[in-house]
C-alpha cells in the first residue's frame, strides 16, 4: 500500500474506508465482548440497525455508479436490491429443511400451504451456498444486462430511461406479488434459521454480518474509487456530459453504460443479500418504487458524483428516518419529500460535494495568492469548482 | 485493391429529405487528398445535414458518400466512421467540461479501446509526447491542467480542434470554428487551420468571410441543399447567385 495507491483514490476517501473497516471491527467487538456498562458497549438492536444502514449505503453507493458518474437516473434500483434479497433468502428457506410448520424437508412451507407436489426448477440448486452466491450477482446482473442492452442501444435516455426503470420494478412488484410466481407471494420469504449452518438469532452470527457489510461496503468504495480514477472512469464521466461527443471520437457509449450498469445492478444485488439474513424478511414490497425513489434522495443528499457522498446520504437520511418514525411517524414522506426539494435547491451538489467544493476554493486561492507573490502565469482563473454535476 | 476514386471524400448526388423538405437536393462535392475546403451558404442551405450524412448522423435517401476512395459510408454508423478516420467539430463548443485539459485530449486519442483496456491501461510514453505536441499545436500547454469548463469560448474551440487531432483523423470536418471569436481569435484559429491543413484533408463551414479569406482556399457555396458555385473566393463571390442568395448587394 503505496502514496501512489492512496493518491489515486483520495486522502479522504483512504481514510473513510480504513474507518469503515475499523468499524467492521469495533462494533462486534462492543457488541460481544465488552460488558453492557462499557462506554464501547454496542447494544443488540443497534448492530442491525447499523448493520441495516451498511447494506442501505451499499445500495446507494451503487445507484452512485451509474447515477453520479453515468449521468444515468435509475429509479429502479430497489429492484435489483430486492433480487439479490429474494436470491438470499432462496438460499435461506432451503438451509431451513424440515424445521418448516409441515415439516418438509425439500419444500419450503408456503409451497406446501399452495399444495405443490414438489419444487419448481427455477428452486433448484439454492441449496447449495455457493450456486446462491453466484446467483447473488448473476440475477441482477442478467436483468439489467438485457434491460440495457435493449435501452442504451435504441439510445434511451434522460426522464425516459427513468421511467422505463421504474416500470422495471413496478412490473416485478407487481410479479412477486403473485402465489404462482413461487416465491412466497404476499408474504415472501422468511422464518429463516441458519446461514451455513450458523444460527442467524445467535450475536455472533449477526456480528458477523454486520461485519461483513462493512468490508464488503468498504471495498465497493475502493472498486467505485478505482473504477472512477480509471480511463474508464474518465469515459463514463464525458459520456455523461458530451454523450454524443464521445460518438464522434469513435467510442460507442451504449457499451460504457451498459458495463457500468451491469456492474451497479450487481453491486446492488450483493447489498440486498447481505440486507435479508439481517433483517430476517424479504417480501415484494421491496420492488416499492417510492424505495428506489428514497436511494436517489440518499444519493442527491449526501452528493452524487462523489466517492463518500452516497454513504454519507444512506446514513444520514435512514437515521433521521429512525429518529423521526419515533416521533412522528405520519408526517416521515412529507419530511422526505421536503429533504428532496431543499437539497435539490439549496445543496444541488449534496454534502460531500458542497464541502469539497469549498475546499477546492480554498486551496485555489491559497494558489493564487502564491501565484501573486511569483507574478508568472495570469492565465489560471482564481476559483477552481469542484467536478460539474 | 483498385481504389473507386481517388479522392479523400466524394459525394455524388445525394439527397435527404425530413418530412418532405429536401435539406439536401442531388448534392455532389469532391474533396482531394490534403486539400482544405471552405464550405458557405446561408442558413438552412444544408452545410450542418452535409456533415450529418458523412458523419454517419443521417443516412442519405439517394445517392453515394465514399471515403479515402472506397469506403462507403452510408453503410456504417458514427463511431465507426470516427475511427476510420473523419473527426467532427460541432458548431458549439463540446468539450468535456468537468475533465482537465490534458484529459479531454487523452480521452480523444483512445477511441478504438475496450472497456478492459480502458479499465486497466495506463498511459503510454508515445501518448504523453503526442498530447504534448497537441497542446503545443492549440497553444493550450500552459493550462494542461485546467479544468475546461474554465477556458474561455475561444480556448474551448481550439481545444476541441486539439482533440479531432488527437483522434488521428485523415479528415476533419469543422462546423463554424469562430463564431463569437474575438478578432484576435479568429486570426489564431486561421493561422491554426492552415497548419492543420499541410497534413490533414479539411472541411471547414464558416459565415465569416473575413476569416474564409483568411483561409485562402478553393470555397464551396451551399444553396437549398446543393452547389451553387464552387471556386476560388474571388470567383465565387463575383458570382450573380451567390450574392443574391448569400452575400447581398
Amino acid at each position: 500500500m503505496n502514496t501512489g495507491f492512496i493518491r489515486t483514490i483520495g486522502r479522504v476517501n483512504f481514510i473513510a474506508i480504513l474507518i469503515i473497516l475499523a468499524l467492521a471491527v469495533a462494533v462486534p467487538y462492543g457488541n460481544l465482548v465488552a460488558p453492557p456498562t462499557s462506554l464501547v458497549y454496542v447494544p443488540d438492536y443497534m448492530v442491525a440497525l447499523l448493520g441495516k444502514f451498511l447494506t442501505y449505503a451499499m445500495l446507494a453507493v451503487s445507484l452512485n455508479l451509474v447515477w453520479g458518474y453515468g449521468g444515468i437516473l435509475s429509479l429502479g434500483h430497489g429492484a435489483f436490491f430486492a433480487l439479490g434479497g429474494y436470491v438470499m433468502g432462496m438460499y435461506l428457506m432451503r438451509q431451513i429443511g424440515d424445521r418448516g410448520v409441515y415439516s418438509n424437508p425439500i419444500l419450503p412451507d408456503f409451497m406446501v400451504f399452495l399444495n405443490w407436489k414438489e419444487l419448481p426448477w427455477f428452486w433448484w440448486g439454492f441449496d447449495q451456498f455457493w450456486f446462491a452466491a453466484l446467483m447473488i450477482v448473476l440475477v441482477p446482473g442478467l436483468l439489467a444486462f438485457v434491460f440495457g442492452w435493449f435501452a442504451f442501444r435504441s439510445r434511451v435516455s434522460g426522464v425516459y430511461l427513468s421511467i422505463i426503470t421504474q416500470a422495471m420494478t413496478y412490473a416485478l412488484l407487481l410479479a412477486f406479488f403473485r402465489n404462482d410466481m413461487g416465491f412466497g407471494g404476499n408474504n415472501g420469504l422468511t422464518d429463516f434459521k441458519d446461514i451455513l449452518g450458523f444460527n442467524l438469532q445467535s450475536q455472533e452470527t449477526r456480528a458477523t454480518l454486520f461485519a461483513l457489510s462493512a468490508v464488503f461496503l468498504a471495498g465497493f468504495l475502493l472498486l467505485v474509487a478505482w473504477i472512477t480514477t480509471s480511463r474508464y472512469g474518465k469515459l463514463l464521466v464525458a459520456t455523461r456530459d458530451a454523450e454524443s461527443r464521445t460518438r464522434f471520437l469513435g467510442y460507442r457509449p451504449e457499451r460504457v453504460k451498459l458495463f457500468v450498469w451491469t456492474l451497479s445492478a450487481m453491486m446492488a444485488g450483493i447489498a440486498g443479500a447481505l440486507y435479508v439474513p439481517q433483517i430476517g424478511i424479504i417480501n415484494p414490497g421491496e420492488f416499492a418504487p417510492a424505495n428506489s425513489i428514497e436511494v436517489v434522495i440518499w444519493a442527491a443528499v449526501g452528493g452524487r458524483g462523489t466517492i463518500l457522498g452516497p454513504v454519507v446520504g444512506a446514513f444520514l437520511v435512514n437515521g433521521g428516518k429512525s429518529w423521526f418514525t419515533g416521533l412522528f411517524p405520519e408526517f416521515w414522506l412529507f419530511v422526505l419529500g421536503a429533504l428532496f426539494v431543499l437539497t435539490t435547491l439549496y445543496l444541488p451538489k449534496g454534502i460531500i460535494g458542497t464541502v469539497k467544493g469549498f475546499w477546492q476554493a480554498r486551496n485555489a486561492r491559497k494558489q493564487s495568492q502564491k501565484d501573486a507573490d511569483v507574478p508568472k502565469d495570469t492565465s489560471r482563473p482564481a476559483t477552481v469548482e469542484a467536478p460539474a454535476e | 485493391m483498385k481504389k473507386l476514386t481517388s479522392s479523400m471524400l466524394y459525394l455524388d448526388d445525394v439527397s435527404v429529405a425530413f418530412d418532405g423538405f429536401k435539406a439536401i437536393n442531388s448534392l455532389s462535392l469532391v474533396l482531394e487528398p490534403g486539400e482544405m475546403r471552405a464550405i458557405i451558404g446561408p442558413n438552412g442551405a444544408g452545410k450542418t445535414t452535409m456533415m450529418d450524412i458523412i458523419t454517419g448522423k443521417t443516412r442519405p435517401d439517394r445517392g453515394s458518400v465514399y471515403f479515402d476512395g472506397d469506403v462507403d459510408l452510408t453503410r456504417f454508423d458514427e463511431s465507426a466512421i470516427a475511427t476510420m478516420g473523419i473527426g467532427r467539430k460541432f458548431q458549439k463548443p463540446t468539450v468535456f467540461e468537468s475533465h482537465s485539459v490534458e484529459d479531454n485530449i487523452l480521452l480523444s486519442m483512445s477511441g478504438d479501446q475496450t472497456i478492459s483496456s480502458l479499465l486497466f491501461g495506463r498511459k503510454s510514453i508515445g501518448e504523453k509526447q503526442r498530447i504534448d505536441e497537441i497542446l503545443a499545436t492549440i497553444r493550450l500547454d500552459g493550462l494542461r491542467h485546467e479544468q475546461a469548463e474554465n477556458l474561455s469560448h475561444g480556448q474551448k474551440q481550439w481545444l476541441e480542434i486539439g482533440m479531432l487531432l488527437a483522434q488521428n483523423p485523415k479528415l476533419l470536418l469543422i462546423d463554424e470554428p469562430v463564431a463569437g471569436m474575438t478578432d484576435a481569435e479568429t486570426v489564431e484559429t486561421a493561422r491554426l487551420l492552415r497548419e492543420i491543413a499541410k497534413t490533414h484533408a479539411v472541411i471547414v463551414v464558416e459565415h465569416d468571410m473575413d476569416f474564409v479569406r483568411d483561409l485562402d482556399v478553393k470555397v464551396t457555396c451551399l444553396h437549398e441543399g446543393s452547389v451553387l458555385a464552387e471556386g476560388p473566393l474571388e470567383h465565387v463571390s463575383a458570382n450573380e447567385e451567390v450574392i443574391d442568395v448569400y452575400l447581398g448587394r
